[in-house]
């Protein structure tokens, strides 16, 4: 059966929800959505509101630079540039949990770029931090491979990710990170 | 050579750079989707300013929140900053960093373990 985005979402609906998005992501739904979390999280120690707010800047800005446009032609369910973004906590903490559309090429990098990030310990990372901060060239919007290291490094736990086949071509990647307070 | 005096937004720092007096200041947050609009004539300005320095720039970084996409444009902003301190002219970075934020705390040790100038971290109370 082919993969259904409401299926995967409601996976999660167990866990308290205290923010959800879904829809075309843009830098202005991005401000409008960090002013809502923020007063989503005021029960959080400081130190773990830091750690949500930073994830969840890096991961909408994320959906937002590289997120597939999906057919318009009505042969998909979603359409257009569509991502969610979900915050949400259980009795281990809070999890955040993104999904977006991408095409194979995109999938094929991503997955060795997360293997290899998720095979490093808290100092590995460090210096792999630093190295494309130093080193490395930036694209003209100054991304450049660092929002996932930071992602992992912020959160310090592993990468939980998965990509499931869509349509022709497409994957619906999913990401979902835990904060522990 | 005219100060720059940006007032801040939800997603862009107040800046304060000021060559009579040496003083380089970045507060607030830097989350833009786009950092290097931003950041361009800031860096651009300290290009300048590396010919005419004051005998000691003082540098305030107090930032609450940044994304990787600024991360390499304050990189940018202390090379600018290491290449006036290699030149012979004092430079003083002040790191701020709030109270139990080890992640603004260890952002700003990265920083200084990259860039060859003293720098002073210093712990914001509530």
């Amino acid at each position: 059966m082919a993969f259904d985005v409401q299926e995967w979402l409601d996976n999660y609906n167990k866990d308290e929800i205290l923010f959800l998005f879904k829809g075309e992501i843009t830098g202005t739904l991005i401000t409008d959505s960090l002013d809502k979390i923020e007063s989503k999280t005021e029960d959080a120690s400081n130190k773990a509101k830091k750690k949500i707010y930073n994830v969840l800047v890096e991961c909408m800005q994320n959906l937002f630079h590289h997120s597939s446009v999906l057919p318009t032609d009505g042969s998909t369910k979603e359409q257009g540039k569509y991502g969610i973004c979900l915050l949400s906590k259980n009795s281990v903490g809070y999890h955040i949990t993104t999904g977006n559309f991408i095409q194979k090429k995109h999938k094929d990098f991503l997955s060795k770029h997360l293997s290899h990030i998720n095979s490093l310990d808290k100092d590995e990372l460090k210096d792999l931090y630093k190295d494309i901060l130093n080193n490395q060239e930036f694209s003209e919007k100054g991304g450049g491979g660092l929002g996932m290291v930071d992602i992992s490094r912020k959160s310090g736990s592993k990468l939980d990710y998965k990509f499931h086949d869509y349509h022709k071509g497409y994957y619906f990647f999913s990401l979902n990170i835990k904060i522990v307070e | 050579m005219e100060p720059i005096s940006i007032a801040g937004t939800p997603k862009t720092p107040t800046v304060q750079f000021d060559s009579g007096s040496g003083k380089v200041e970045i507060k607030g947050r830097s989350i833009p989707e786009n950092s290097i609009e931003f950041y361009k004539p800031l860096v651009d300005w300290l290009e300048n300013y590396l010919s005419t320095p004051a005998s000691l720039t003082e540098v305030n970084i107090q930032l609450e929140y940044f994304n990787t996409s600024s991360s390499k444009c304050i990189l940018d902003v202390f090379k600018k900053l290491e290449a006036i301190y290699k030149s012979g002219n004092e430079v003083v970075i002040n790191w701020y960093y709030e109270e139990d934020d080890e992640d603004m705390l260890e952002a700003g040790e990265d920083y200084q373990s990259i860039i060859k100038i003293p720098f002073k971290m210093i712990e914001l109370e509530d």
